[in-house]
């Protein structure tokens, strides 16, 4: 079923419009306090908006006006199901009644319920545990569990949030597959803070920044192209920000940038070149600057501070990074506040419009 | 209860590898505890066990039978449990929906109104006994109207129960909402999401998961209803098998017969430790919900 939202909460600063197609997985990316929980939140019926409208399908969420007036559905009434961070197994009851609780809540019978729950722990390859109460169960089994619960009340919209945030990164990868089995031709909103998720989870990504979507389409295209430093970190680019000219962008901090498909924008239009840090070469910079190399899509910057990242080191400048090996960093002797030029090949940069 | 010593055995079955570190982990408590906090908490268990041994050695053994199966003791037994048991049910019916609003919702006058419904946990019971007595009484606020319906409630077996019911009832909604605050509302918020109308919400997750307070907060509101003079003696009066419970009896009988009211006293403590013990095991079977919390 098809979601159309769209709320207003004064206290919180937050105001989105959201739609999500029937069968779509939506990713919901965006720094601490961006609004996500409270998506989730104002999805679910937890909390109410102080304006706004939510429809899933035919049935209508809420419709408060301006003054606060209006329908909205309790939570039990929206067919909204959510996966938190937790688990949040019932821990009196086994998994299998954990499972059979949403069947068993809609006025299914008992032996109905079970049949349905085993059904849903066989999906998610939990089988094995039905007998077992939460305490008996790892994190991940419990996630799974609570998977295969929020399924089979048969909800219209799934809302997850950082399902995997809590779980430790070697069974991580299990759940992700799980719920890209069951995900894939559901209706549901992912928030998270992986960008791995997005991509194998998500058809599409909406970044939220202060209560507000600032950015949003199909995940390749957002974090290929980020628009938000915020979305180029979670992509791990390098963004530089400026205006388009004849042949490239003119940043806003100084310097002239280019790369692939920069003839497409229009000149003087708002624009950015996105570059991987791998991509970047690093040299020391003389306070003259009459050692700049040659060739297009040179900056000069100055050491922030450096981070090692598995085999290489992180150098970031003002504005932009490099990821070096280390080796690099001792020969070039680089440490925060040393002055550098970074440089990077214009086809391995994308320029785009804003 | 002991939840630390409950606890370790409860897992012992199931996780003995647990089990040593929690003993080690005891263990290691009484390094940083001063030696004369020791000292002083041996002083106040020894005041508090104390009177029990010198009710114990006046007994007077040899006629204890006799003393206790007399007609108007065993009366009296008999009313106090049947009172006692009452009441409780009635802390339970009123006590949980209260606890559960007072826990669960925001209103205006809210903290007033908490302050006032635990009230009679510090109002002397004959305060508590007179007031009840200008509501039920004859004369009272609501007793005119059920006087002119034929019920007479002062002075009734009825009064015993609503005088213990309106000393105990604090000690239940008091144990209930501290619970319900610790449980927090997530998992009913995730129950909620999953279909469960508010009462399924209460019925199948909220009560289970406070459930070892709840047997707790009853046993307690038993244990204060068994226990109840004041307000029985001013709204009930003291009517052998009507409204004489086992403490007016004691308190009648210590001036006529010493030896019978000492003899009745060791009763009324054999049965709270009994209750106690009940209580413990009642809390141990009541699944996981404590042991989450304990651990």
């Amino acid at each position: 079923m098809t979601l159309e939202f769209s709320a207003v909460l004064e206290a919180r600063g937050f105001d989105v419009e959201l739609t999500v197609a029937e069968g779509e997985t939506v990713a919901v990316l965006g720094p601490n306090g961006a609004g996500k929980s409270t998506l989730l939140a104002l999805l679910a019926g937890l909390v109410r908006p102080d304006r706004g409208t939510a429809r899933l399908g035919e049935r209508v969420l809420f419709d408060v006006d301006g003054r606060g007036r209006g329908p909205a559905l309790r939570p039990h009434e929206r067919g909204v199901s959510m996966l938190a961070q937790d688990a949040l197994l019932f821990p009196h009851l086994s998994a299998l009644d954990n499972v059979a609780f949403g069947p068993r809540s809609a006025g299914v019978s008992r032996r109905e319920a079970d049949r349905h729950a085993g059904d849903w722990l066989d999906r998610v390859d939990a089988t094995a545990l039905a007998d077992r109460r939460p305490a008996q169960l790892s994190g991940g089994q419990a996630q799974r569990i609570a998977v295969a619960r929020a399924l089979a009340a048969d909800p219209d919209l799934l809302l997850l949030d950082e399902p995997m945030a809590a779980l430790d990164v070697s069974v991580a990868p299990a759940l992700r597959r799980t719920l890209r089995d069951v995900l894939a031709d559901r209706t549901a909103v992912v928030v998270t803070h992986d960008v791995l998720d997005a991509f194998t989870l998500a058809d599409r990504v909406v970044v939220l920044e202060a209560g507000r979507v600032v950015d949003s389409g199909p995940t390749r295209a957002v974090l290929e192209r980020p628009t938000t430093p915020f979305a180029a970190g979670l992509a791990a680019l390098d963004l530089l920000v400026g205006t388009a000219t004849a042949d490239g962008v003119r940043l806003d901090g100084g310097g002239d940038v280019t790369g692939r498909g920069a003839d497409g924008v229009t000149v003087g239009a708002r624009a950015a070149v996105a570059v991987r840090p791998g991509l970047v070469r690093v040299v020391p910079r003389a306070h003259d600057g009459v050692d700049r190399p040659s060739g297009p899509n040179v900056l000069a910057s100055t050491v922030v501070d450096l981070e090692p990242r598995g085999d290489l080191v992180r150098v970031r400048g003002a504005g932009l990074s490099a990821d070096v090996p280390p080796a690099v960093v001792a020969a070039l002797d680089l440490s925060p506040g040393a002055p550098v030029w970074f440089s990077f090949a214009p086809d391995d940069a994308v320029a785009y419009a804003l | 209860m002991t939840p630390a010593s409950t606890g370790a055995a409860r897992r012992s079955t199931r996780w003995p590898a647990r089990r040593s570190t929690r003993r080690s982990a005891r263990r290691s408590v009484p390094s940083g505890v001063p030696p004369w906090v020791v000292a002083v908490a041996v002083l106040g268990s020894t005041f508090v066990l104390l009177p029990l041994v010198a009710l114990a050695s006046r007994v007077d053994w040899a006629d204890f039978g006799a003393l206790v199966t007399s007609d108007s003791s065993v009366a009296a037994l008999g009313l106090s449990l049947r009172t006692s048991v009452t009441a409780t049910m009635f802390c339970v019916v009123l006590g949980v929906p209260m606890a559960v609003v007072l826990a669960r919702t925001e209103f205006w006058g809210q903290q007033v109104l908490r302050s006032l419904v635990l009230l009679p946990l510090v109002l002397p019971p004959v305060v508590g006994g007179i007031a009840l007595l200008y509501t039920f009484g004859r004369r009272g606020l609501l007793g005119q109207t059920f006087e002119t319906l034929g019920v007479t409630i002062a002075f009734s077996t009825t009064a015993v129960v609503l005088a213990q019911t309106f000393v105990a009832l604090p000690f239940l909604v008091l144990s209930l909402e501290g619970a319900l605050r610790t449980v927090g509302t997530r998992y009913e918020a995730v129950a909620a999401t999953l279909g469960a109308r508010p009462t399924t919400v209460l019925r199948r997750v909220t009560l289970p998961l406070v459930l070892p307070a709840l047997v707790s907060g009853a046993v307690l509101s038993f244990a204060r209803a068994l226990g109840e003079f004041g307000a029985t003696l001013t709204f009930a009066g003291s009517l052998q098998g009507v409204t004489r419970t086992l403490p007016l009896e004691i308190y009648l009988q210590r001036e006529t017969d010493p030896d019978a009211a000492v003899a009745l006293s060791l009763v009324l403590v054999v049965v709270a430790i009994v209750v106690v013990a009940l209580a413990h095991q009642a809390g141990r079977s009541t699944g996981l919900a404590t042991r989450r919390r304990g651990s």
